[in-house]
Order: C-alpha cells, then structure tokens, then sequence
C-alpha cells in the first residue's frame, strides 16, 4: 500500500457537520443549547471598539504638547458628536480664542502630555455571526459564541471566491461535462446556489451576479475568465473576503474539467434543498478548502460510512491533477516501487494508471488524487 | 548548559520546516566532521498530531535506520550520549513550521529607523508583515486598522537616535496601544513588544504600552547614531522572545526545547549565521538563495554586512501565481524557447498554486517551471538590492573630487561584481534534473558579473549548520567545506553592451586545463572542467565591457571547476533578450544548446 500524496477532496451524502460560531472579541451569545437554528439566525452580537482617530491637537492649536490637557473641552472617556467643540485656546486676554471642532462622533481615549496627541475612538462597531448552517445548537461558550451542528451532505471544492452564503439548489445544466453559459443562467434563479457541469463561462458568472445568484458552483472555469471576472490577476491564494455580490466554487481545477460525477449526482440528488457556501480558500499551511454544506433532515438515513482515502491501490479510481495528463480519469494499474525518470528528466516514484479510454500510462505519484466513484 | 566539545563524536540536526522534518546526522570520521546519513519526514504542527516532536522522532528514526544507529528511546526522546554504536553526543534543532516567526515593525522614518528595524527582524529569521512608521504615506486611523488586522508573534519599535527628539517615537507607541493587536497563538497570551528606540524616549513609551496584555521589553537603541546601526541586542531579543513565546505556545514545542543541547532557531536565522561565518572566515562576499513553495529568501554578505530579504509572495507552488501576476507572463515566457498557449498556461499555473505538490512531469512543463523560477529569482534578488543599502540619512562629507559623482546615502551594498560565491538551495534549484540547469537559473536571474563561483546547498543543511556554528563552530565549518556545498562551477561574465557578433572579451585559461577564445557579444559557452580542476583565467574585455579591473581593462582570476564546468558569458550585463518573440527564441535555443540544459536527460529517459 503506497500514499497518495494529493488526498482528494472531501465528497459525502452524509456526515454530521459541526461548525464553530464565534464573536472576535466577547459579547452576547442569542441561543442556548438544544435550540434549532435557521442559516441566517443571528447567533451572537457584539460591538467592536470602534476606529481610532489620533488628532494631533499641539499642532492643530498651536500650542506645547503639556498645555493640550488643560485645554481640552472633553476629558478622556467622555464622549463627542462630530462638530462639537473639542478644544479651545485661551486666547488673547479671553479674546481670539481658537476653538477646534471635534471631525468625528466618539469618545475622547487618551490625551498626551508628551506628544499633544488627543486620540477619539468612533462609535462602536456592530458584528453579528449568523448560524450558517440550519441545526441545532450543541454547545455555548458564554459571551463567545456557540457551535451548530446537523447532519449534511457536504462537498468540498478546489478553489473558491466570495464568503458565507445560502440558497436553494439549482441544476443548471443536463451533464457533469457540460460547459454551463450565460444561456443556462435565469431570472427565476435569484437566492439560488447553481450548479453547473464542466467549466463556467465568465459570461455565466456575470449573468449569475446580474439575476441575484447568491453562489455558482461547476467543475471548472478558466484562469483568463476569473481574472476578466475580479478585475485583477489573483496572485496568492488567500480569497473569501472579495465583495462581488455572489461566490463562486471551482470544485476540480482551472480549465475545462467536468465535475466529478460523484459530486454532480449529489448536487442532483439535492436539488431544492438550502445549501450553506463558503468560497474561502487558503492554500497555505492550515490549508482551507471552500464547502457546499447540505443540511438534512436528522437521522433519515445512516451516516456514510468514512472513506479510507488516501491510500493508493491496486484498482482505486484516480484522476490525474498535472499535465499532459491533466483531468483525465482512469484506475491504478501498478505501483512499481523503484523510482523511474520522467519526461522532465526527474526522476520520481510513479504508478501506472488504466485511463478510461483504456490506455496506460506512467505519472508521477505526487500528481493523481482519488477519487469516489 | 556547558557542552563539553573535546568528547562531541555523534551530532544529530534537525530542521523543522512548514511541511518538512529534515534531520541530519553528524560523524566524526578519521578526527574529521563529516554529514553522514539524512532523513525525513512529514512535519507534525498542524492537527491531527499538533505536536512537532512527533515529525522529529519519524525522521531521527529514519536516519537511525539508515546508519544502523538507534538514536531515540522508546518514548521518542532523543538517546543521549552516543554509546556502543547507538545515541548521540549533541542534537540541535531549527524551526520554520507553523508559519515561522512573524513580526511587525514600526520605525519614525521609514528608510532610516524603521529600514533598521526591518533589518534587525529579518536578520533574526522573521517574516515580517508589515512595516508601519510615520513616513509610510498611510493616515495614523489606516495604520491603527492595519495594526488590528494584523496577529503578529511580536512587535518592534523603533525610532529616534540616542539625545535626538522624543516626540515621534512616543506617538508612534501611542499608535499601537489602541490597536490592541491580537497576537498569533491565542488572545489569551500577552503580546511581545520590543522597544529599541532613542533610550530618552523609554519612559514615554513605557508609559503609552502599560496594558496588562503587552508583555514589553526594552534594549539599546538599534540606531543611535544615524551612521550607525546596532542590530545585535533587538536582533538577540527577538531570538529570545521567539523562544519564550512563540516556539513555548506552539505545539509540541516545549517538549522538543527540552530535548535539544542549544536554543532552537528560525531556519532563516541559521543560514544566514553559516553564511556570515563563512564570509567572514574565507573574506570573500556571498549571496545565498532558498527558493520554496511560498516564499523566496536572499541572504548576502558584502564586505562583512549581513542582510536578508524574505519576499513573501515569490515561490514556485503557492504562490506561482503570484510570480505570474507579479513578473507577468511575457517575461516568463520570453526564457521559453518554443511556442505555447498563454490561455492554457495561465489554467496551469493556477492548478499547481491549488494543487501545490504536484511536480512537473513533461520536459515542456519542466522548461516552464524553470522559467518562472528565473523570474521568481529575479524579482526576489532586485527586492533585495533595493533592501540592502548603506544606511540611509547618512550625510556625505563631498570634496571636489566628487562633483562628478554624486553618490547619495542608500545605496545598495549589493555588488554583482565583488560578489565570489553565489549559492542555491530550495527545490527547483536543488532538484532540477541537470546540474547545468541549477546554474543557469542562477546565472540568468542574478547576472553575477566579473569571476563568480557557483555552487550549491547539497541537501539543504545550511539552517542545521547555522545552529551548529553557534556550538560547535569547528564540526560546522568541516561539514559546511566537505559535505554541504557542491561547486557547480565558476561564471565569468563582462559588463556592458555591445553589438551582436561584435567581440566582448577574450580569455586564455591555464592550470588543469588549457584553452582560450574570444566570447562575443551575445556569446554563451560551455568550458569543460571538473569538481577537482583549478586554473587562471585571464580576460581582456574590449572596449565598453568590464570584467573587474575597469572598462576595456585586462584581469587575471583563479577559477575552480564543478559539475557544471567554466560558463563564459558574452551576452553583457544587464542581461537583455531580445523583444521580438521569435528572435528571443532562437536566441535562447542557441543557449540552451550551448550550455546542454536539456541534452543529458534526453537520454536518461531514452535509456530508462
């Protein structure tokens, strides 16, 4: 039994899914254990401090940094609304003072007697976390957040854009393998999360994005159409946060790829159920995949069993992930167990793999994951 | 803890990389270090294991394999002192996993304090995320933002000299205490700030940071004076506070600082305190390169200065998008000597950045990666001279003699034509098939000018020869001259430009072997001649070229061989290629061909 050093990605009809819901810093938790949750419920709320203005006010009064103190018209801790005097000057025998009206709505935090720096803390800062998932509450961390749990069908992509989202599936296309357009996309598809088969066009994203889509999901889509779609050439693979009305999955690579159809008769199978979307994507250490999470309902059927994965045997199915292979699905033939030269000239451990065309062909270990079937 | 080196026979190293566990074992062969066995495996921070020690038994029990040595006991600990053919004297370990040690710095002014600042962090092996100082162009509400969304290990402030104005230093202090940064592993810990400003200013800034969760640390002032620098204590600070915080909180690390005879190092500080070592010992300037997956570090010592750059976001796997995006595809391709589909490589760049551990397995994709890799290089190598510079702020004493020359304060210390050793280490240089190819990614992206040796990092045991260096200086310099590097060869190259054809050098060599000829403008060439071989060159440039001594001005050189062989470069400094894409790709079709990149694995896959 050999390794498969690229693991493929998660793909399950059923698993108990847990998620973690937590404030940044403390604050009110809304729910208690036992309670069932919709995605959008409010979980918990806070205010962050709000954003910080450091006023130069030695400057601004013309005036040594020891005397700000005494000149201030709001001591610290007390609050201000925008235009509101802030400071005054004692001016000349009680005449010409000059008075400096505060830019911002706040509180005054710190004054300085060695800089002459006032510095006025903004209103606070709502921030509310959303269940995301529908479930139930299984546990509460007092004033920190709770953890939501249910059972789902989950599925992981490769690659994604965009944060949380939920809608109801929508099967845009007949086939795994087929490109999905602008041509699939409709107005009736507003909230939903698509899905579509091989690779999508940046014409159906912006589609997508045009009739209120709130995720797309397909197989794969083009480097060039995802850099016509952002704007800008993506350089490091840290997405989630981009603000552009709706998240896209990319579930097996860049290029024409068909979904997996594993995954697109799972989509099928759940099509008009509500589905939670994360398209965040970290490929760094702590490596965070985007998710399609499914919620069931509780205990229709038993849990899927967990794949062993990542092991590599004689007959698993596999897909390559490296050109001049790249996206093509066969099974393992051989694991020879001495390493063999490449076509680069490197010389690497390989297996040799049935391509569903019936063709062997050699590829290094490190460049096929498997797959479910 | 005394180590006594008289009775230090076995030494066992580990380095604790992001994915990596690479450990290393030392022998006294014949009254002589020498590196002996190495094994890996995969590094164990992340869950599910969440403990680092475990990586470091599963390579420690590989090595221990291989040399028939037991080196762990049943628990995993390391088996110490070596006795009756099992054990070892002395075990030292490196670390960058988890991310390694990330810093922010603050400095008043951002090419003076905070340029030293940056210094002192890298040098200590820290990534550093940003750099705030009064100077940067962003409003004091963005950098506070920026500061909060930052979770650095630890802070450096720095600001002011010695005597001078207290003002900027204390607002720049004022700045962060608001921020409330939240530090890397958990809310709970209190977060590491340095202060190594103007001493006058130490009070103040005490004052601003009194908060129960900053844990501050004052030392010396890393720039007293503006002409001088004083890295040393900020630099010995920041090693400590990376072992007391950041190594005590991340997993598993507690333990593996009670196994080891020495503090645990960031890889990054390591390999520079080898290459320092090495410098200083030899006299001679070096540049050192580990390109990896994420991240591309330089290392250089020119006449005895020491600099290190991290450019983050250069790297042949995560981040090979970025260099991609960064260079931008023309000037990848333009070192591709045949036609392909931009579309398609755009999708392929993208599939190695999600799928980052796949390796390249046609010669086509194998050329490509080399291509990016010659950008990366490069990119990496400019962000470096531009890093590398003599203090700036610096007032110059003219005399008349310099009315011609208006040398400014700030510039780079980096010099291709003093430049003796360039080394490369990381896995597209260290594992390209053909050693041929390591030079030339090399020679293409650094353009060493004048007689450069090239060489590089066998397996990459510079970070365990580093940490070595600091206990065992003698054991590190014989392996670090026997077993780290393998010469690659020697590179001369002349300065200038010139006219295609038109000649740019002739050279006669003499020693072990024996040739000469004329390298003209564009010219790449090929001299055989072997690891063992030495020999003196001579050059005589023609005029408008340099190779050392002046434009047009003859100069003698030893050189020694390598695997790779003498490389004589005609094709001028800087290196240009030509901007029509057909004429650029018959141009680095003739160099292919000359240097034989790809010849010698054309027929390992034939006869496979």
């Amino acid at each position: 039994m050999a390794h498969a050093y690229t693991p493929g990605l998660k793909v399950t009809s059923r698993m108990t899914y847990k998620v973690i819901r937590m404030l940044p810093i403390k604050g009110e938790v809304n729910v208690k254990v036992g309670d069932t949750v919709e995605a959008d419920k409010i979980v918990a709320a806070t205010y962050m401090p709000g954003d910080v203005y450091p006023l130069n006010m030695a400057n601004l009064l013309a005036v040594p940094p020891k005397d700000v103190a005494s000149l201030m018209l709001h001591k610290e801790g007390e609050k201000i609304e925008e235009g509101e005097p802030l400071a005054q000057t004692a001016g000349i025998f009680g005449k010409f003072k000059k008075i400096y009206k505060s830019p911002y709505s706040g509180t005054v935090e710190t004054i300085s007697d060695v800089t002459g720096q006032v510095i006025l803390r903004g209103p606070d800062i709502p921030v509310e976390v959303r269940a995301y998932i529908s479930g139930k509450v299984i546990d509460v961390a007092p004033e920190v957040g709770c953890t939501v749990e249910n059972d789902a069908a989950f599925i992981q992509g490769i690659f994604g854009i965009g944060g949380e989202t939920f809608g109801n599936i929508k099967i845009a296309v007949d086939t795994a393998d087929q490109t999905l357009t602008a041509a699939d996309l409709s107005e009736d598809m507003r909230g939903c999360v698509v899905v579509g088969g091989a690779r999508m066009t940046v014409e159906a994203i912006e589609a997508a994005r045009k009739f209120g889509v709130a995720a797309i999901v397909s197989g794969g889509m083009d480097d060039q159409d995802l850099r016509d779609f952002l704007g800008y050439d993506l350089g490091v693979a840290i997405t989630g946060s981009e603000k552009k009305g709706i998240t896209v999955v990319v579930t097996e690579g860049f290029g024409d790829i068909s979904m997996a159809s594993r995954t697109f008769e799972l989509f099928k199978a759940f099509e008009g159920h509500e589905a939670s979307v994360n398209g965040a994507t970290q490929i760094r250490a702590g490596v965070m995949r985007p998710e399609i999470i499914i919620p069931l309902d509780a205990g229709s059927t038993d849990a899927e069993p967990e794949h062993s994965g990542g092991f590599l045997e004689l007959g698993k199915p596999l897909r390559i992930i490296r050109d001049p292979y790249f996206g093509m699905i066969g099974t393992v033939k051989a694991l020879p167990s001495d390493p063999h030269v490449l076509g680069s000239g490197s010389k690497a451990r390989v297996l040799e793999v049935e391509l569903n065309t019936g063709e062997a062909v050699i590829v290094p270990r490190a460049n096929v994951e498997l797959i479910e079937v | 803890m005394t180590i006594d080196l008289e009775n230090i026979n076995v030494i066992l190293a580990t380095d604790c990389g992001s994915t990596t566990t690479k450990a290393i074992l030392i022998e006294k062969v014949d009254g002589t270090y020498r590196q002996t066995y190495r094994g890996e495996a995969p590094t164990t921070v992340e869950k599910p294991f969440a403990n680092v020690t475990i990586g470091v038994t599963n390579s420690v029990t590989e090595v221990g394999e291989l040399a028939s040595r037991q080196l762990t006991n049943e628990d995993g600990t390391i088996k110490q002192p070596a006795k009756d053919g099992d054990g070892c004297d002395l075990y030292i370990s490196t670390s960058s996993a988890g991310g390694g040690l990330q810093m922010m710095v603050a400095g008043v002014i951002a090419e003076m304090t905070a340029a030293s600042a940056k210094r002192a962090a890298l040098g200590a092996g820290a990534i550093v995320m940003d750099v705030i100082s009064s100077n940067d162009k962003r409003r004091p509400h963005e950098q506070i933002q920026r500061i909060r969304e930052l979770r650095p290990d630890m802070i450096l402030i720095s600001g002011g000299t010695d005597g001078g104005t207290t003002e900027k230093v204390v607002q720049l202090a004022e700045l962060i205490a608001p921020a409330k940064p939240q530090p890397r592993f958990g809310s709970e810990y209190e977060m590491p700030i340095i202060y190594a400003g103007n001493k006058d200013a130490s009070d103040e800034v005490q004052k601003s940071l009194e908060e129960d969760w900053i844990d501050l640390a004052v030392v010396e002032n890393l720039r007293p004076k503006l002409e001088q620098e004083n890295l040393g204590p900020a630099r010995d600070k920041i090693h400590d506070v990376f072992l007391e915080h950041v190594m005590a909180h991340a997993p598993g690390y507690n333990m593996l600082m009670d196994w080891t005879d020495a503090d645990i190092m960031p890889t990054p500080g390591a390999v520079g305190d080898i290459l320092q070592t090495i410098a200083k010992k030899d006299g001679i300037n070096v540049v050192g390169v580990d390109i990896g997956g994420a991240t591309t570090d330089v290392f250089s010592v020119f006449d005895e200065t020491f600099n290190r750059t991290v450019s983050a976001n250069l790297g042949m796997s995560y981040s090979i998008s970025n260099v991609c995006a960064e260079a931008t595809m023309p000037n990848v391709l333009r070192w591709v000597h045949f036609d392909m589909d931009e579309r398609q490589l755009r999708n392929r760049v993208k599939n190695k950045m999600i799928r980052p551990t796949t390796i390249p397995q046609s010669l086509e994709s194998l050329i490509f990666e080399q291509a990016v890799a010659r950008e990366a290089l490069r990119l990496a190598y400019k962000q470096h001279k531009e890093f590398a510079t003599t203090l700036k702020g610096v007032q110059q004493q003219r005399t008349v003699g310099d009315t011609f020359s208006q040398q400014s304060s700030g510039n780079t210390i980096v010099d291709n034509m003093k430049l003796n050793l360039l080394v490369a280490s990381g896995g597209v240089l260290s594992h390209a098939p053909s050693m041929n190819q390591t030079a030339m990614m090399l020679v293409d992206a650094f353009e060493p000018e004048g007689c450069t040796n090239l060489a590089k990092d066998s397996i990459f045991m510079m970070p365990h020869l580093g940490v070595l260096s600091a206990v065992h200086p003698e054991a590190a310099s014989q392996v670090f001259e026997r077993d780290c590097l393998i010469y690659l060869g020697t590179c001369i190259a002349a300065k200038g430009a010139g006219r295609i054809g038109k000649p740019c050098f002739t050279w006669s060599l003499t020693g072990d072997v024996t040739a000469s000829g004329t390298s003209n403008f564009g010219d790449l060439d090929l001299i055989a001649m072997g690891p063992e071989q030495t020999g003196t060159i001579t050059c005589e440039p023609a005029k408008g070229f340099d190779l050392g001594a002046g434009n047009g001005k003859k100069v003698t050189h030893e050189v020694r061989g390598g695997t790779v062989g003498l490389i004589i470069d005609g094709r001028g400094r800087p290196l240009g290629l030509p901007t029509d894409r057909q004429e650029c790709q018959q141009t680095i079709s003739q160099w292919v061909e000359n240097m034989k990149l790809y010849e010698e694995m054309e027929q390992a896959v034939c006869t496979a």
